[in-house]
């Protein structure tokens, strides 16, 4: 696959070397050309990413021509889904650089990976008294899971804090790492304020107090590479949806010997080796955590976006991100009366700010208008949110198919915003 | 700007959400309730004092948006001195008005200058996504209603 060929193209045409030629990206995403979408800034992808031509062709293949049931018929056919579910797995193996495809389990989303975990192997390891490390930055799907485990088993949760920039506060992680942390989970990069974590060194500390890590993936795949071998991390979790791949599939990562170690979550058709009344024996992972009929098309659509964005090339994609970022958060800083949340020094490519006397929902509202797309409110990170003291934020996210357009359509739109509330 | 824009953000509204009215909790209040949307977060805390089965006076407290401050507001100011039973028939025109149907718009027991002062709501109407946050007082006060009275206290 020769990967610099739309590349060289760009750079004949152009005396500006773009490292990344996101006017070519977009004509890939159909949706961007309709009139709800064309001519405005879509900057919610953090939400959910739009779908590129070949997620949607590998989705309609598989309806079309290659779609039976998995792991059960003899026929051709079955052969055939079977095969590329199977290869989808393989894909998502090497996207996460895992060691083995066994440990790449498919699941709904990210949220479901987390739930996976805090069941089969929370309920197992984790008792009464042992704690669980959480961080102000995560999600509610990195929260609520951990909290219904813990009233089940009696554990507790202990949140790191973050510090004004959004940084996790690194000497306080430390007091609370002990011998009774027995589960990490953390973010790869915070939706709400774009943070990313130092996660290498925040399992490093974990493993050396013998805890497990969850790393919470849903904003890392899209924007960062993801190594769970150089990471060491124990699980990873991500949802297609935001990788450009269809919603309602998602993955699971969890190292072989955990997930041998684990019962399985759901029982059903497809995860046991037999079944008779006295007894039923599980079949190895992935299968004993895949149980009933899984989203076929949906690991087909998510191979699909994984062989786009790697065609790409991730790093090509989070450098022009970022340059989107930086334009964005400069200009941003020079209007009077908006304020900014979240400036870590290493950030994914979110911009989430406040214009003053303006509710963040009266400012999506006014943004909507001016052909802006942008996600406001508490982005399902409450916590973060009173650690500001504020009841959400306007969040702008940038992916592949942004452009500088988008970033002088949302500079423009806060004008808008400071007109009417003067 | 667009004239549905302008039409949701008139001064009136921008002038309630500012500087929302009766932002309080009145003296002798006796019927509470928090209303909540956890879509957006905003909340609101409606305090009525009932008597007779009238509202004497009410007050709110929270924080939100401006179309759900300025809808509770100007909630507050056409409240005071009505019935229960004409409390109810307003919060059902007006709700009628925001979602485009008309199912109560002869309810005889509404007053026709009240309800005009409400009109400035009538933006809201294009925005669907926005009726929750011009609602959310409304149905916390219908909320409070409902409870149970504080007891009386003999202080």
């Amino acid at each position: 696959m020769n990967t610099l060929a739309p590349l060289a193209e760009a750079r004949r045409e152009s005396v500006f070397v773009p490292a990344f030629d996101a006017e070519a990206a977009r004509r890939d995403f159909p949706i961007l050309a309709t009139p709800v979408i064309h001519g405005r800034a879509f900057l919610d992808s953090a939400a959910s990413a739009q779908k590129p031509m070949q997620v949607i062709d590998a989705v309609r293949r598989c309806y079309e021509a290659e779609y039976a049931n998995i792991h059960r018929g003899v026929y051709e056919l079955s052969a055939l889904a079977t095969k590329n579910f199977e290869v989808a797995r393989d894909k998502v193996r090497t996207f996460l650089n895992a060691r083995e495809s066994s440990e790449i389990i498919f699941v709904r989303g990210g949220t479901e990976g987390v739930n996976l975990v805090a069941y089969a192997y929370g309920d197992k390891f984790i008792g009464e008294g042992d704690e669980i490390i959480l961080t102000y930055l995560e999600h509610h799907s990195n929260i609520v899971p951990w909290q219904l485990l813990a009233e089940r088993v009696g554990a507790k949760i202990r949140p790191v804090p973050i510090d004004d920039a959004g940084e996790l506060i690194m000497e306080e992680y430390e007091k609370l790492l002990g011998p009774r942390t027995k589960m990490v989970a953390v973010t790869h990069a915070s939706n709400a304020l774009g943070t990313l974590p130092p996660v290498k060194q925040m399992i490093e500390m974990a493993h050396a107090q013998g805890a497990v890590v969850l790393i919470d993936g849903a904003q890392g795949a899209p924007h960062l590479k993801v190594d769970v071998q150089d990471l060491d991390c124990d699980f990873y979790v991500f949802s297609g949806h935001k990788v450009y791949g269809p919603s309602g599939i998602g993955v699971l990562y969890g190292k072989k010997a955990h997930l041998l170690a684990m019962p399985p979550w759901q029982g059903g058709g497809d995860m046991i080796e037999s079944v008779s009344f006295e007894k039923t024996t599980f079949a190895p992972p992935p299968n004993k955590f895949e149980a009933g009929t899984p989203h076929i098309s949906g690991a087909t659509g998510l191979a699909a976006a994984i062989d786009y964005v790697t065609k790409l090339g991730l790093d090509n994609i989070a450098a022009h991100e970022h340059a989107l970022l930086e334009e964005a958060t400069q200009r941003m800083r020079q209007i009077p009366g908006v304020r900014i949340y979240g400036e870590a020094k290493n950030k994914a490519a979110i911009l989430s700010f406040m214009i003053d006397g303006a509710h963040p929902h009266d400012v999506g509202t006014i943004f909507d208008h001016h052909g802006v797309a942008v996600r406001a409110g508490h982005h399902c990170a409450q916590p973060v949110m009173e650690r500001y003291g504020i009841p959400g934020t306007v969040r702008a996210s940038f992916a592949l198919y942004n452009t500088r357009h988008d970033v002088n359509l949302l500079i423009e739109a806060v004008d808008k915003v400071k007109e009417i509330f003067k | 700007m667009s004239s549905e824009l302008r039409e949701l953000y008139q001064e009136v509204i921008l002038d309630h959400g500012r500087t929302p009215r009766n932002f309080h909790k009145p003296e002798g209040a006796n019927h509470h309730a928090n209303g909540h949307n956890p879509l957006c977060g905003d909340r609101v805390t409606v305090h009525l004092k009932l008597k007779d089965d009238k509202v004497e006076d009410v007050g709110f407290e929270g924080s939100g948006c401006a179309i759900s401050m300025a809808s509770t507001s100007l909630m507050t100011e056409v409240l005071k001195g009505k019935t229960v039973t004409e409390a109810h028939a307003l919060f059902h025109r007006f709700h009628d008005l925001l979602t485009g149907s008309e199912d109560s718009a002869g309810d005889a027991a509404v007053d026709t200058d009240d309800f005009e002062r409400l009109m400035v709501l009538a933006g809201v109407r294009e925005y669907p996504m926005r009726v929750k946050c011009a609602t959310l007082g409304w149905h916390t006060m219908e909320a409070a209603i409902g409870t149970e009275a504080d007891k009386v206290s003999t202080e």
